[in-house]
């Protein structure tokens, strides 16, 4: 029997929907599930945690996010509950924690990934920006995985045991990397590395003004906005929008490439992709090979006809 | 400042990669670059060395013997020097991590040291963190604004939906670059010229103590993506094209 940890990250306060994808896997599991949540209240988020063993409150009277804190706390949890694994959220937070966690809890960590085997320590994650995929196991000690959003089907539970609730103090201790501030972007922009949707512009765009239609399209679908590299290169989408090999890798249910060829660098970093569409003047654009569906076209034309037909049909 | 900049050398972004028996790969056509948010590490260690008058930028790499083309690169963007850790086995992160750290430490008295914030190899996403821990100084990553001023380091960090964290840091530290953070300068043909007659300190792996032996994290197997199917254009008038795509997307991918 292993103890499973899991990580739930809140997000000012919001429980994200990821951490969904993380308690499928731990309850299939078949093993005790414990779930740690750095919250005042645990109250509101125990209707999505029924049918787990633990949940670990971490109390503090500040539980803003300082990665040093987390980990000493994640790594004090980790020896006082005796985890042998424990799952995030290959998320910006996730990114930036696990590794620290690793080192506080002389862990193994292995980030990014597509499946996890809970009972055997192996878990499969792209390497080479996708090209190919790697399985790896961590053989003793802990390990830690974590998992990229959108990969793990969901399942509602049946169960309706309320788990345990137990609680622990935040470590206080001395931090060496401060965060002294959070600058949030002007627009309300939607994550691109969770979203379910995504509206891509390429080159073809011609200008930064032009990426209007595509927000519009966006908002329409409630989804993120993204960009190529040569887009961002060009200047016309600021560097936090690009998708691609040396941008974000994202991983939606549905991407909309509107005038990009589909270089190798871009497709790498959205072709997992449940569905890809493509939107192109060019009929030869390697793009079309990749795409589920394609419309040959300029997509000033296209683009709007689109974002009318969506919000016909999703009204 | 002495300042560093540990780098790895990776296939080219558009090489095709090739499974050579299950746990590696085939290296036989494969360009080998550095990895390209090394370069923009590289390029802010550069911007810091030219700030701080008196300032050395050494250049790590580990790995086989053809690395040293990638510190010739670092050289020839303007790197002082370089060092080699001669490593032919692949070691996990916490390996790689523990043997970069005895190889800085050993060498000089260390300031900033720059990094990617992933290799495009096997993403692993991690080193740069566990060389700091394992020098006990503080780290930040995915950093895409940096600033040294008054003894200290400020950096901003992309986190979600365009935010940005703002963190102060103490030197030595750990700077881990992203995309946005610089444009990565071009060598000069000078600058080449002067690379080449810089002579790289080698270390050897077995003198970190470390060994392939001690992974943790173990490569079980290599494999390749199943590959899509050949989608469809859906051809016709624009406003009919669009009409099916949108029902397509409806009532045969059932994405929305």
């Amino acid at each position: 029997m292993a103890n499973i940890g899991l990580y739930i990250e809140l997000k000012e306060g919001v429980f994200k929907k990821s951490n969904r994808e993380l308690l499928s896997l731990a309850r299939k599991s078949g093993q005790p599930v414990h779930a740690v949540l750095f919250c005042p209240d645990v109250q509101p988020y125990l209707e999505e945690l029924k049918g787990i063993q633990t949940v670990i409150q971490v109390q503090g009277a500040d539980l803003t996010y300082q990665p040093d804190r987390y980990a000493r706390t994640l790594a004090a949890v980790i020896q006082e509950f005796k985890l042998d694994i424990v799952c995030g959220i290959f998320s910006a937070q996730g990114k930036d924690l696990f590794p620290r966690l690793a080192a506080k809890a002389k862990a193994s960590l292995v980030n990014d990934c597509l499946a996890v085997d809970l009972d055997n320590r192996k878990a499969i994650k792209p390497v080479y920006s996708g090209k190919l995929l790697a399985e790896y196991q961590i053989d003793a000690g802990t390990a830690l995985f974590t998992i990229r959003p959108n990969v793990i089907a969901v399942e509602t539970t049946t169960a309706t045991k309320a788990p345990e609730i137990k609680t622990v103090a935040l470590d206080n201790g001395e931090l060496q990397t401060k965060i002294i501030s959070v600058e949030k972007s002007a627009s309300q922009k939607i994550d691109l590395t969770e979203a379910e949707i995504i509206v891509s512009g390429g080159r073809a765009m011609k200008g930064k003004e032009n990426f209007a239609i595509l927000e519009d399209l966006a908002k329409v679908l409630n989804g993120g906005l993204g960009a190529s590299r040569a887009a961002v290169d060009a200047e016309y989408a600021s560097a936090d929008m690009q998708v691609g090999q040396t941008g974000k890798v994202v991983n939606p249910k549905l991407y909309i490439a509107c005038g990009i060829s589909g270089a190798i660098q871009h497709f790498v970093g959205m072709k997992t992709s449940k569905i890809i569409v493509a939107v192109n003047k060019d009929p030869e654009a390697p793009i079309f090979k990749k795409a589920d569906y394609g419309i040959v076209g300029d997509l000033f034309t296209i683009v709007p006809l689109l974002k009318e037909e969506f919000k016909k049909v999703l009204s | 400042m002495n300042i560093y900049a540990c780098i790895k050398q990776v296939p080219d972004t558009e090489a095709s990669i090739l499974i050579k028996d299950g746990k590696s790969i085939n290296e036989a056509a494969i360009k080998w670059i550095v990895s390209p948010h090394d370069e923009y590490a590289i390029e802010e260690a550069l911007k810091l060395k030219e700030k701080i008058l008196g300032s050395t930028l050494t250049a790590v790499c580990l790995g086989p013997e053809r690395v040293q083309n990638a510190l010739r690169t670092a050289l020839a963007m303007g790197a002082d020097r370089a060092v080699h850790v001669e490593s032919s086995v692949a070691l996990d992160s916490q390996n790689t991590a523990r043997a970069l750290a005895q190889v800085i430490r050993a060498d000089k008295e260390f300031g900033v040291i720059f990094m990617g914030k992933q290799a495009i190899d096997d993403d692993a996403y991690q080193l740069h963190i566990l060389l700091a821990e394992e020098l006990a100084i503080p780290v930040a990553t995915n950093v895409m604004a940096f600033s040294f001023d008054g003894g200290k380091v400020r950096v901003e960090r992309e986190i979600d939906e365009g935010a940005r964290e703002v963190i102060e840091m103490a030197v030595p530290c750990v700077v881990a670059a992203a995309k946005g953070l610089n444009t990565p300068r071009y060598a000069s043909m000078m600058g080449i010229m002067k690379a080449k007659k810089i002579e790289i300190k080698k270390t050897p792996l077995a003198e970190t103590g470390v060994d392939e032996a001690q992974n943790k994290v173990r490569l079980l197997k290599l494999s390749a993506p199943a590959e899509k199917p050949q989608g469809r254009v859906i051809s016709g008038e624009a406003a009919d094209a669009v009409c099916e795509l949108v029902r397509l997307l409806r009532e045969e991918a059932k994405v929305i």
